[in-house]
């Protein structure tokens, strides 16, 4: 053998430990999501499930008959809801109010315009904990807390800035002098926007905003303080249902886990590469 | 008007008012709320006027420093190795030609997991007595390891989650930086005799400078999540063993009530996060006109 062909196998080699090492963590939650009880407890491990079980969704969707291993049933179909409507519709409102202004960012130049656009990015920097606080105290006095309008106000918040950031990079790879050729014919910067700019950026929008779908989907420091009841609890903080202080329903926590990671996988892998050329346009060739 | 309208203001306006009203204003709530003595179940409290005295109670809390102390290690050993292992992964896959998008596909697994469940997998994963670990231990005769327990193992063990989920940023962003290096200058540099390791040192990684300083803003701007996964995985205990900056507020502000204290707490770690931030920006920009030069 050559060189480089022993160099090559190794390269595989390790190629192919680097990706048992990343996807073993998910796939073994997903399969403990089919295993019955008594496989997961046993000793010595059983590796290979002997049988699989769909309890476990049975339960979380239809209240299962005997509300498995004695506990009171997690009102997962609520959770759904709220994590649906509260996602679906900060994504909405922040990509309309991200897109203009990474718009803004990208074809005005405007005096200290780097230092805006790093202000709006480091509202993004402040921890979920820290900022839920003064939320929380604010939306106890207005009356909003645990609503899916108080959340919703809030996601919005939080995914303003990365829609600005990506928008921003994926007009600046649109040629300026499409707008400036409709401008000189009579249109104004909105119109310009509108019938140009906008069309052209619609698959990178369309990204951005599973990217703030995710963001919202995936939340959940400040969503857990937030939100107290039924009402308004997401996917993420209803995980948290299944852990009592001395015990932990584990097969129930993995299939809802699974339940809140397809979504996201099917998006991310939607959107991959328009994130990663989003994210690097905007920050390397300012 | 004419000129407002064609202007960039009229783009940011909602902008502006989200974030003054979601970010600004809770602020300067929180701000105030950290010199009065406010408790959750005693609400007149909001409006007493105590001057520093939290700050002055945190500046002798031995348990806020050690969590401080604590936050700031575990962010430099964890940023410091997911850019070393993404760095590696991304010369890795940028080695590899057949199935090079596959790979770099599956390599993005870990971005899809939300920070919660992150903490979960890993929570199952180092269990004492049903997990993946201590099992797979069990079969070849090595007595199971207290992961989620012991002072260093349960901090080992919640930077491995973090590093899990993290690294692949680094390694996508880095990735996308690897390729898009122009060839002639390593051809060039090879022809002239220099070495790989040559190459990598004056060419390679001076291009990458601004793709690991993006990937570093844009994970600084979400440290804070490893509040997740620590809040999954031990709650920040046991007896405060893995209690980081952000279960500390959390704990102070929503269990103990104690909602003063905690919002001058959370005023220090916004701080801290700021910091950082700020540090990698400026390296970005700095990189940026560096590479603009030639």
């Amino acid at each position: 053998m050559t060189k480089k062909q022993i160099n090559n196998i190794l390269i595989w080699i390790s190629a192919i430990l680097l990706i048992v090492l990343i996807m073993t963590p998910g796939l073994w939650v997903v399969i403990t999501a089919f295993r019955p009880q008594v496989d997961i407890m046993a000793k010595p491990a059983v590796w290979i499930p002997r049988n699989l079980s769909f309890n476990q969704f049975e339960t979380m969707l239809f209240g299962g008959s005997e509300g498995s291993m004695g506990r009171s049933k997690v009102p997962v179909l609520s959770y759904l809801r709220n994590s649906l409507i509260i996602s679906l519709v900060s994504t909405f409102i922040a990509v309309l109010i991200g897109t203009l202004g990474g718009y803004a960012f990208a074809r005005h130049n405007f005096k200290g315009k780097n230092t805006y656009f790093f202000l709006v990015m480091l509202t993004r920097a402040i921890p979920g904990i820290s900022l839920s606080l003064p939320i929380f105290i604010l939306f106890s006095k207005i009356g909003i807390i645990d609503t899916h309008l108080g959340i919703i106000i809030v996601f919005v918040a939080l995914n303003v800035p990365f829609t600005i950031w990506l928008t921003d990079g994926f007009f600046r790879q649109i040629p300026r002098a499409m707008s400036e050729v409709a401008m000189t014919d009579g249109c104004t910067r909105l119109q310009a926007f509108w019938h140009i700019e906008l069309p052209l950026s619609k698959s990178g929008i369309a990204s951005a905003g599973i990217f703030a779908f995710l963001i919202s989907w995936n939340e959940f420091a400040i969503v857990s303080n937030l939100a107290r009841s039924t009402d308004s609890k997401t996917l993420t903080v209803g995980l948290m249902d299944f852990t009592s202080q001395f015990t932990i329903n584990w097969p129930g926590m993995c299939a809802l886990a699974v339940f809140i990671i397809i979504p996201a996988l099917i998006l991310t892998f939607m959107v991959q590469k328009h994130l990663v050329s989003g994210l690097t346009f905007g920050g390397v060739k300012g | 008007m004419k000129k407002f309208l064609n202007g960039p203001w009229v783009l940011l306006l909602p902008t502006v008012i989200v974030l003054a009203c979601v970010v600004f204003l809770p602020l300067l709530i929180s701000l105030w709320t950290s010199f009065t003595p406010f408790k959750l179940t005693r609400p007149d409290t909001l409006y007493k006027f105590v001057g520093f005295r939290n700050y002055e109670r945190l500046f002798g809390n031995y348990d806020f420093w050690v969590a401080f102390g604590r936050t700031v290690l575990f962010l430099t050993i964890a940023l410091n190795l997911e850019l070393v292992f993404g760095l590696g992964i991304a010369l890795l896959i940028n080695k590899i030609t057949y199935a090079q998008k596959t790979l770099r596909t599956l390599m993005m697994f870990p971005m899809m997991f939300s920070p919660i469940l992150v903490g979960f997998q890993w929570k199952y994963i180092f269990n004492d007595n049903i997990g993946l670990l201590n099992n797979f231990l069990r079969e070849f005769g090595i007595s199971p390891k207290p992961w989620l327990v012991d002072t260093f193992l349960a901090n080992m063990s919640i930077m491995a989650a973090e590093i899990w989920s993290s690294t692949s940023v680094f390694a996508i962003l880095l990735l996308a930086g690897l390729m898009g290096i122009p060839k002639d200058p390593i051809e060039a540099a090879k022809v002239d005799g220099c070495n790989s390791w040559q190459v990598f040192k004056n060419i390679t990684l001076p291009f990458l400078m601004p793709f690991i300083f993006i990937a570093m803003t844009i994970r600084s701007l979400d440290v804070a999540r490893a509040y997740d996964i620590v809040q999954m995985m031990t709650g920040g205990g046991p007896a405060k063993r893995t209690e980081l900056l952000w279960t500390l507020i959390s704990r102070t502000g929503y269990v103990d009530a104690k909602m003063g204290l905690a919002n001058a707490m959370s005023y220090i770690s916004i701080f801290l996060s700021i910091a950082f931030t700020f540090f990698f920006f400026y390296k970005l920009m700095e990189a940026r006109k560096i590479l603009s030069y030639d």
